[in-house]
């Protein structure tokens, strides 16, 4: 008896892109399930970030079909997006918010209400304490994101797509995103990660995904 | 969540202040430099007063609307509000009301003041008022349809003039219209019935539209 466990949550089935008259990829399929992580890997320009941009629906493929918990995406409506949380090359950080006020807006928007300490918390375990008033356009490339990242940290959502988010972060921070990956796949999340450094997971279901160009 | 988007916005509106009171001053500049040009011939001042204010309005408007989306496109905060489990017409019409009431407002409030330079009667500065209050969310409404299409484009603020101010003449010539026929001392109503449907027409499609090309100039 195949339990609920196995079960594929998100499945992707001869995906093809096309951007302007140039083809990316096509024929990708995969099918991740509850606590499966998968990098996406190849060179600039292979159509790693048009892949995660498909899959929370930003970008519209060329064919082949996505499921998420056996629904096509395409006709689920706005509650998709309570199961996803995309992060890309831009950070989603206003420079005129203070990281307090970035956090809280983006997930207020997002229809989680946080409290002031609450965001103090995740920002302080972000490595941003003591610099949660100050707007965020006197914070360094890295700070910054730090409070797209503290959005990890509260989001709830069970599919993370993350596009080279370990760009000017430092180890410590590497560090931090690693268990904080780790600590969301063992809670059967899924995490397609875009990154061309190793992460070295300790997770039990590890797939990567080549992308030739 | 439409408090959240609008909160937002204001918030965002205040700590750029700078770009609100330029606005501003551009429609009040604007106005004020044609009874300084043509000279104090009331008669004329008069029947030019709502054309005047009017299409000045129109062009303090445009001044506005490049910032409606470019910012939060360029930080990457458009399409995280794309990604939020909300429908993204509400979104945009909290977009919309944030802009209207910063953007617009002012213009609505400092209009009769500057009317007086016109020589225009109580009456039909009150007429003026009205027109602009229920006027000027055309403007966003329909600016913001071309603020979306022009997103990430090179010089989009030219762009959206030449989009958007054609779409603008019906709301102009009824805005006008009824500033006109209240100096004559004719009846407003017509005008003004006519410049309320122009804006619930715009208000059921705007934000459809704005949200169709968010999506199409996002990808």
């Amino acid at each position: 008896m195949k339990s609920i466990e196995e079960k594929a949550m998100l499945e992707v089935t001869n995906l093809g892109c096309v951007r302007g008259d140039r083809r990316l990829f096509k024929g990708v399929n995969f099918s991740l399930t509850p606590g499966t992580f998968l990098q996406l890997q190849g060179p600039n320009g292979s159509g790693k970030t048009s892949l995660l941009r498909i899959i929370c629906r930003l970008l519209a493929q060329a064919e082949g079909e996505i499921h998420w918990q056996g629904a096509n995406i395409c006709s689920l409506g706005e509650e998709y997006f309570t199961a996803v949380t995309y992060l890309g090359h831009r950070n989603g950080v206003k420079d005129e918010f203070s990281a307090l006020e970035n956090l809280r807006v983006s997930n207020g928007l997002n229809g989680i209400e946080i409290n002031e300490n609450r965001a103090r918390d995740v920002l302080g375990r972000m490595g941003l304490g003591g610099r949660e008033s100050l707007p965020a356009r006197l914070l360094s490339e890295g700070q910054r994101r730090r409070i797209a990242l503290a959005r990890l940290l509260v989001c709830n959502t069970s599919v993370w797509l993350l596009d080279e988010v370990l760009t000017s972060l430092d180890k410590v921070a590497i560090a931090l995103i690693r268990s904080l990956i780790e600590e969301h796949l063992s809670n059967g999340g899924i995490a397609i990660v875009a990154t061309h450094q190793e992460l070295e997971l300790a997770a039990i279901s590890v797939q990567r995904l080549e992308l030739a160009t | 969540m439409l408090r959240w988007i609008v909160r937002r916005d204001l918030i965002l509106a205040w700590r750029r202040r700078a770009d609100v009171f330029s606005t501003v001053f551009f429609f009040v500049i604007v106005v004020s430099l044609f009874p300084l040009g043509i000279g104090p011939e009331a008669q004329l001042l008069k029947s030019i007063a709502p054309g005047v204010v009017w299409v000045a309005a129109l062009l303090a408007s445009m001044l506005s609307l490049g910032r409606l989306f470019a910012n939060d496109y360029q930080d990457g905060t458009l399409e995280q509000l794309l990604l939020t489990p909300q429908p993204l017409y509400l979104i945009v019409l909290g977009k919309i009301f944030a802009q209207w009431l910063v953007a617009e407002i002012p213009l609505v409030l400092i209009a009769p003041l500057l009317g007086v330079q016109f020589d225009l009667s109580k009456e039909t500065l009150l007429v003026l008022f009205v027109t602009l209050l229920i006027g000027t969310p055309v403007l966003s409404l329909i600016g913001s349809v071309g603020a979306a299409l022009t997103l990430g484009l090179r010089g989009s603020g030219v762009l959206i003039s030449i989009l958007v101010l054609p779409l603008y003449i019906p709301v102009l010539i009824f805005g006008a219209g009824a500033v006109d026929a209240s100096i004559m001392g004719s009846s407003t109503e017509s005008d003004l019935y006519l410049l309320g449907a122009v804006t619930v027409l715009s208000l059921t499609f705007a934000p459809w539209a704005t949200s169709a090309a968010l999506r199409i100039s996002l990808e």
